[in-house]
C-alpha cells in the first residue's frame, strides 16, 4: 500500500490533511479505513496542539465514494453482516472526527459524490472550488443503494425533511453553484489558494465548532415526524416513489424508510438502521444490475467498441442533409458541442425551419435561466441554413438524415459524396437500412457508417453506430468521437436490417400487438407493460412510433427482400393490426390518435372501438405469461443479435438497450437479465413460453451453449 | 355452544355531524358512551353490580378518547366498581366486535352479562389522529401496497360498471329511506337523547340526515379521491388490478359515509340472567364470523364474511329476512348485492351511514339495533350484519328475533 494521508501543520497549528490514496482517485476501500483511522487517531492525540483540520485531496476528484467492484462480489445471506460492521466502522471514524473539539472544514477541490460527500457532512464546514469538475451529492439511489455512511441522517438533520428529501430519494447530482444554494455546501472559492485561505479562515472565527446534532437539545430543521407537515411530507412521498419505481427497486423506499426513521429517533440509532439499510441493499439483484450498468457504462464511454490505435478525432464542421424532424435534432446538438453544422433541405424555406427548431430549444433555456443570450447566439450562429451544396463544401462529416427510402439516398450519396472534405466521413441516419446497401453508390465505402439517432435527438442520449461490410476502422473511430463530442453514448453494431435497437423494440410492439389479437384487454397489455417497468406499453409506443411508420418499415422490408431476391417474411401482427387501423383513420399520434384518443389538455385515453374488435372475456392468461411474454420476446430477440454478429459484445446490448429503448434499468440490460434470472432457468422458462406461444421465444443456440457451460453473460 | 347469547337491548345516541358545527360537538366522549349506559340502566333498573364487562369499540383512542375509554365510561357512569371494561380496534368493525366478542363470552359460559358498544367523536378526535404504520410508514405502506379507502371504493365502482349516477341513486335512496324511517319513529326505541348534566336534551334525535337529497342535488359535489389518486395512489391499486385503464372516481362526500359523533351500547347476556334479573330477551345472536381479502382494494370483505357466517350457522342468503351491509361507501353495498344477488329490497331498508354517519368505534353495535328493531317491526326473524373493515377485513353477524 502506498497511498497515503498527508499531514502537515502550519504555523497556525492548522492541519491539512490531504487524502492520496494508491489508485486513481480516492476510494471507501480497506486501504481508506485505514487510513482515516490512522488520521484521526493522530488528531485526536495532538488535540491540544492543533487549531483545526482541513482536508482535502490530493487528486482531481475529492472523493470519489464506495467501491463498486467489490460490492458487486457481496452475497445475500452472508455478507450482510460484514457489510453492516463496515459501515458501522466508517461512521465510526468520521464520528470521532466530527467530535474532535476542534474545527474541521472540508476543502473540496474536486467531485465529491456519494461516500465523498459524506466525509463533507461529517465536517463542520464545506469550501469547495469553483469549478465545473466539482460535483457534489448522494447519488447512491442510482446504483440500487443508500448512503450508508451518515448521508442520510446528516443531510436530514442540517437541512430539515422538506429540503433533503428530493435530492436523497432522486440522487441529484450538484454543481457547485446549485449545492450551495441547496445548502449542501456553505463557501466557493476560486482558485485553490482561497479554498484553503478560506478554509483556514473559517477554523480560526470559529475555533469550537461543532455539528448541531452532537449538540445537547438539537432538533431537526423543519421538525420531526411529530410535526403534521413534515409526517404528512413523508407520508407524501409514497405513492410518489412507487409510482416511479412500480415496485421495482427497492432503494428509494429504503432510503425514504430511513429518513422516516431519522425524523423519530435519535441520531445515533437513525445511524444504526441506515448501516442496516445499505447492507439490506447490496445483496439485492437490482442493485447489482445498476451497479453492473454503472460498470459497463463506463466501459462503453470508455471506448470499449472503438478500434483501438487510432488518434482522438473532432469533427469542426458537419452537413446535416434533411432538416425534418431527425436533421434538426443532429443539427442542434452538433452545434451545441461547439460544431459548424450546415443544415440542408432542398428549400432554404424547408432548412430554416429546421434551424428554427434550435432555437426554440435555446430560448427555452435562456427563459429557464440555464443560458446566456450570447450562448444561445454562439450557438445559433454555428448552423446555417440552406438549400445549396456548395455550402457542403469541406465537411469533415456529413449525415444524411432524408426519408427512409434506399433509392433517395443512393441518389442523395453520388451527388453529395463529392462535397466531403479529403477523407471524410459519410454518415447515415436509418433505423432500418442495412448501410452496405446504402453504401453501393459511394465512392469510398471506407468511409460510409451508419449513425443512427434516437427520437427526440436533443433528449435521447444514445447512438447505434452501424458498421456497413467496407466500413473502416478509421472511419468507426471517427464516428465514435463524434458521437462522444455531441455527449452521446455510442454503441457499436454490424450491419442488419433493423440493426439492434429497432429489431429488439419491433418485438416489443409486436408482442403487445399478438396479445390484442389473442382477445386481451388492452388495458391489462398496457399495465402489465409498465408493471415489468417498460417506460410505457407496447400500444403506447406504436402510437408514438406510428402506424404509418410500421407501415412503412414493412413495405421497406418487402422491398428489400425483392432487391436480394428472397422470399419476402411473414407478415407481423404489428404490421396487420398498423394496417387495420390506418384504414380505420388511426395512424398513430402524431396522425390523429391511435391504440390512444388524445384529448386537447386531457390525459391519453384507449381508443373504446380496439376492444370491440378483439377483446374477448373468455380468454384468459397468467399474468405471469404476459409479463414475461412482452420481456422474453425482447430478450430472445437480443440474443438472436448477438448469435448472427449484429452485436460485438454484452456491454453495448445491455447499455443499448437501456438507453435505446428503455428497457428496464433495474435489470441491467437484455442480457444481464439472463444472469440475474439464471441462464438455465432461463432457458427453461423460454421453452415453456415456445410451447405454449410460439417458435419465437426458441432458445438460440448461443444460448444453450452458455448455460450447459454455466457462462454468465459478461 | 354452551348457552345462547341473548340481546335483551340495543340502544345509541342520536347521530350528529362530526364537525364544530356538529349538535354533539360539545360532549365530551366519555360522556356520550357513559350517559347511554346510564340510559341504559335508567331503563331496567339495572344492577351494574352483575355486568361484568363493557366492551366498547374506538378507532382511534387516543386523546380524549384514550385510555381504555370503556373503563373510564364505566367509572365515570357511577357503575359498580366490579364491572370491567376495554377498548377494541378493529377498524370500522370494532362496535360489530364488541357485539362478537360479548356472544362470544356469553357463550362460554364464562360471563354471564356484557354490554357492548363502542363511540367515536369524529369532532372532537379527527380520524387519522392515531397514526398508524400501515399509511404513515414507509416501509410498511410500500410493502403492503396501501392506498386510502376512498380509492378502493372507486376501484370497486370501477370494476363493476357503477357510474357516477349509480351511486348517487344509491346515495339519494339512503337518505330518503332514512328520513322515512327517522320521521316515522322506527329509530324510537334504540335512540336515547343526549342529555346535559342538569338534564336539558342537547339531541333528541339524528339530524345528520338530508331529506330531499336526489341525485341531481349530489351532481354537483367533487370527487373526493381524485388528487389523491393522481399522487400516485391510483397507480399502486392498478398494479394489482392491470386489468382496469383508469379508476374512474365516482364517490364524494354525498355518497360515502357521514362524519358523526355517536355512541351504541347493546346488552348481551346468559338466558339465566335474563331470568333473575327480570329482563325479556328480544334476540338471540346465532352466530359471527370475521375474514380478510385483498387489502389494497380494501372494502371487498362483507359477501365473503356474510357467506362464513352463513355456513357457520349452516343458513343460506335466502334464509336471512333483512341485511344491514354498512354504507362505507355507496359502492359498498352495491358489491355485496352485485356479489350475493341478495335484493337491494333487503339491504338497508331503513337508510344507512351515508344518510345517518358512521362513527366509526360505534357503528357495528348501532347496526345490530337497528336491524333487530326492523325484525320486530316487520315481524321476521333473521337479520344479518356485515361491515367492510381496514386492511380488507370483513366481519359479519346473524341475529335471530325472539
Amino acid at each position: 500500500m502506498t497511498g497515503q494521508f498527508h499531514y502537515e501543520k502550519d504555523s497556525d497549528n492548522i492541519v491539512t490533511v490531504t487524502m492520496d490514496m494508491s489508485g486513481p482517485v480516492n476510494a471507501m476501500n480497506d486501504e481508506y479505513i485505514e487510513l482515516m483511522s490512522a488520521t484521526v487517531e493522530r488528531l485526536e492525540k495532538e488535540r491540544d496542539d492543533i487549531a483545526g483540520v482541513v482536508l482535502t485531496s490530493a487528486k482531481k476528484t475529492f472523493f470519489a465514494g464506495g467501491d463498486i467492484k467489490n460490492m458487486l462480489k457481496a452475497e445475500p445471506g452472508k455478507d450482510e453482516e460484514g457489510l453492516f460492521l463496515m459501515c458501522e466502522e466508517i461512521k465510526g471514524m468520521l464520528a470521532k472526527l466530527e467530535k474532535l473539539g476542534k474545527p474541521v472544514v472540508a476543502a473540496i477541490n474536486g467531485a465529491a459524490l456519494g461516500g465523498g460527500y459524506e466525509i463533507c457532512l461529517a465536517c463542520h464546514h464545506r469550501v469547495a472550488l469553483n469549478s465545473s469538475a466539482v460535483q457534489l451529492g448522494l447519488p447512491e439511489v442510482s446504483l440500487g443503494l443508500l448512503p450508508g455512511g451518515g448521508g442520510i441522517v446528516r443531510l436530514v438533520s442540517k437541512l430539515g425533511v422538506e429540503k433533503a428529501i428530493m435530492p436523497l430519494l432522486e440522487g441529484t447530482r450538484f454543481n457547485v453553484a446549485k449545492a450551495q444554494a441547496a445548502g449542501l455546501i456553505e463557501e466557493v472559492a476560486d482558485t485553490p489558494e482561497e479554498m484553503m485561505a478560506k478554509a483556514k479562515a473559517w477554523i480560526k472565527a470559529n475555533p469550537e465548532a461543532n455539528n448541531p446534532w452532537n449538540e445537547k437539545g438539537f432538533k431537526i430543521p423543519g421538525g420531526d415526524m411529530r410535526n403534521p407537515n413534515v409526517a404528512q411530507m413523508v407520508q407524501g412521498a409514497i405513492p410518489m416513489l412507487l409510482q416511479k419505481t412500480r415496485g421495482l427497486v427497492p432503494a428509494p423506499a429504503r432510503i425514504l424508510d430511513v429518513i422516516a426513521n431519522t425524523l423519530r429517533v435519535d441520531f445515533d440509532t437513525a445511524m444504526r438502521i441506515e448501516s442496516r439499510g445499505l447492507a439490506a441493499l447490496v445483496t439485492t439483484p437490482q442493485a447489482k444490475n445498476l451497479m453492473n450498468f454503472f460498470m459497463q457504462m463506463n466501459q462503453v464511454n470508455g471506448g470499449g467498441s472503438r478500434p483501438k490505435g487510432i488518434d482522438k478525432t473532432a469533427v469542426k464542421k458537419v452537413g446535416v442533409l434533411g432538416a425534418g424532424m431527425m436533421g434538426q435534432g443532429i443539427a442542434y446538438v452538433s452545434a451545441k458541442a461547439g460544431i459548424e453544422v450546415m443544415l440542408k433541405d432542398i428549400s432554404q424555406e424547408a432548412a430554416d425551419k429546421g434551424k428554427a427548431y434550435s432555437e426554440k430549444l435555446l430560448e427555452k433555456a435562456v427563459a429557464k435561466g440555464r443560458m446566456s443570450e450570447e450562448k444561445k447566439a454562439g450557438i445559433l450562429g454555428l448552423i446555417k441554413a440552406t438549400a445549396s451544396a456548395e455550402d457542403l463544401q469541406g465537411c469533415d462529416l456529413i449525415i444524411e438524415a432524408v426519408f427512409e427510402n434506399v433509392d433517395l439516398k443512393h441518389k442523395i450519396t453520388k451527388e453529395l459524396e463529392p462535397m466531403l472534405a479529403d477523407n471524410g466521413v459519410w454518415g447515415s441516419n436509418t433505423s432500418t437500412l442495412p448501410i452496405t446497401l446504402l453504401a453501393e453508390p459511394s465512392q469510398k465505402p471506407e468511409n460510409f457508417i451508419g449513425i443512427h439517432f434516437f427520437s427526440p435527438v436533443d433528449k435521447m442520449p444514445l447512438v447505434e453506430i452501424i458498421v456497413g461490410e467496407k466500413t473502416s476502422d478509421e472511419t468507426l473511430a471517427r464516428a465514435f468521437d463524434y458521437a462522444q463530442q455531441i455527449r452521446k453514448t455510442p454503441i457499436v453494431v454490424n450491419d442488419s436490417r433493423g440493426f439492434f435497437t429497432s429489431r429488439v423494440f419491433g418485438t416489443y410492439i409486436d408482442e403487445g400487438a399478438l396479445l390484442i389479437e389473442e382477445g386481451l384487454s388492452p388495458a391489462l397489455i398496457e399495465n402489465l407493460g409498465k408493471a415489468i417497468g417498460m417506460p410505457v406499453g407496447p400500444l403506447a409506443v406504436q402510437d408514438e412510433v406510428s402506424q404509418q411508420l410500421t407501415i412503412k418499415v414493412n413495405e421497406t422490408n418487402r422491398d428489400l427482400d425483392e432487391r436480394a431476391g428472397q422470399e419476402p417474411a411473414p407478415e407481423t401482427a404489428a404490421y396487420r393490426l398498423a394496417r387495420r387501423m390506418i384504414d380505420n383513420g388511426r395512424g398513430g399520434r402524431a396522425h390523429g390518435g391511435g391504440y390512444y384518443d388524445y384529448p386537447e389538455g386531457g390525459e391519453k385515453e384507449l381508443w373504446p372501438e380496439l376492444e370491440n374488435w378483439f377483446y374477448n372475456k373468455g380468454v384468459s392468461l397468467p399474468q405471469q405469461d404476459i409479463k414475461d411474454r412482452l420481456l422474453f420476446r425482447q430478450i430472445v430477440e437480443s440474443l438472436r443479435c448477438f448469435e448472427e454478429g449484429v452485436m460485438n459484445n454484452v456491454p453495448d446490448s445491455n447499455i443499448g438497450s437501456i438507453m435505446g429503448i428503455g428497457f428496464p434499468p433495474h435489470t441491467g440490460g437484455v442480457f444481464q437479465f439472463i444472469n440475474t434470472y439464471g441462464l438455465q432457468a432461463f432457458v427453461d422458462r423460454c421453452n415453456e413460453l415456445s410451447e405454449k406461444y410460439g417458435e419465437r421465444f426458441t432458445p438460440p443456440q448461443l444460448l444453450l451453449d452458455k448455460a450447459k457451460n454455466k457462462e454468465n453473460f459478461a | 355452544m354452551s348457552q345462547s347469547a341473548l340481546i335483551y337491548d340495543a340502544v345509541r345516541t342520536p347521530r350528529s355531524k362530526g364537525k364544530k358545527d356538529g349538535s354533539l360537538h360539545e360532549v365530551k366522549p366519555v360522556d356520550l358512551l357513559a350517559g347511554l349506559l346510564n340510559g341504559l340502566r335508567d331503563r331496567y333498573e339495572l344492577d351494574t353490580s352483575r355486568v361484568d364487562d363493557v366492551v366498547a369499540g374506538c378507532v382511534v383512542p387516543v386523546g380524549e378518547q384514550g385510555a381504555c375509554v370503556a373503563k373510564t365510561a364505566v367509572m365515570k357512569a357511577g357503575w359498580d366498581e366490579s364491572v370491567a371494561g376495554v377498548q377494541l380496534d378493529r377498524f370500522c368493525a370494532s362496535g360489530l366486535e364488541a357485539v362478537n366478542i360479548a356472544a362470544q363470552k356469553i357463550a362460554s359460559g364464562w360471563e354471564d352479562l356484557v354490554v357492548a358498544g363502542g363511540v367515536e367523536c369524529m369532532s372532537r378526535v379527527p380520524m387519522g389522529a392515531n397514526g398508524g404504520a400501515w399509511g404513515e410508514d414507509p416501509a410498511t405502506a410500500i410493502d403492503t401496497a396501501f392506498v386510502p379507502q376512498g380509492i378502493g371504493a372507486d376501484l370497486i365502482a370501477t370494476l363493476d360498471g357503477y357510474s357516477r349516477q349509480d351511486v348517487d341513486a344509491f346515495a339519494a335512496e339512503s337518505q330518503r329511506k332514512a328520513a322515512a324511517a327517522r320521521d316515522a319513529g322506527y329509530f324510537d326505541r334504540s335512540v336515547i337523547p343526549v342529555r346535559d348534566d342538569n338534564g336539558l336534551v342537547i339531541l333528541e334525535k339524528d339530524d345528520f340526515i338530508k331529506p330531499g337529497t336526489t341525485v341531481e342535488s349530489l351532481a354537483g359535489l367533487k370527487p373526493s379521491f381524485e388528487f389523491l389518486g393522481s399522487l400516485g395512489y391510483d397507480d399502486i391499486a392498478l398494479s394489482k388490478y392491470p386489468q382496469v385503464a383508469k379508476i374512474q372516481h365516482v364517490h364524494h362526500a354525498g355518497n360515502s359515509s357521514g362524519i358523526v359523533d355517536g355512541a351504541a351500547a347493546v346488552l348481551i347476556g346468559s338466558e339465566k340472567i335474563g331470568k333473575e334479573l327480570g329482563l325479556t330477551p328480544r334476540g338471540r345472536i346465532v352466530a359471527t364470523a370475521v375474514t380478510s381479502t385483498e387489502p389494497t382494494i380494501m372494502l371487498t370483505g362483507p359477501a365473503p364474511a356474510a357467506r362464513k357466517v352463513l355456513a357457520r350457522a349452516g343458513m343460506s342468503f335466502d334464509d336471512i329476512d333483512l341485511f344491514e351491509v354498512n354504507e362505507a361507501f355507496a359502492s359498498v353495498p352495491m358489491r355485496f348485492h352485485t356479489a350475493t344477488g341478495v335484493p337491494f329490497e333487503k339491504i338497508n331498508v331503513n337508510g344507512g351511514a351515508i344518510a345517518m354517519g358512521h362513527p366509526l368505534g360505534a357503528t357495528g353495535a348501532m347496526l345490530t339495533g337497528t336491524c333487530l328493531d326492523e325484525l320486530e317491526r316487520r315481524g321476521l326473524r333473521y337479520g344479518l350484519i356485515t361491515l367492510c373493515v381496514g386492511g380488507g377485513m370483513g366481519i359479519a353477524t346473524i341475529i335471530e328475533r325472539v
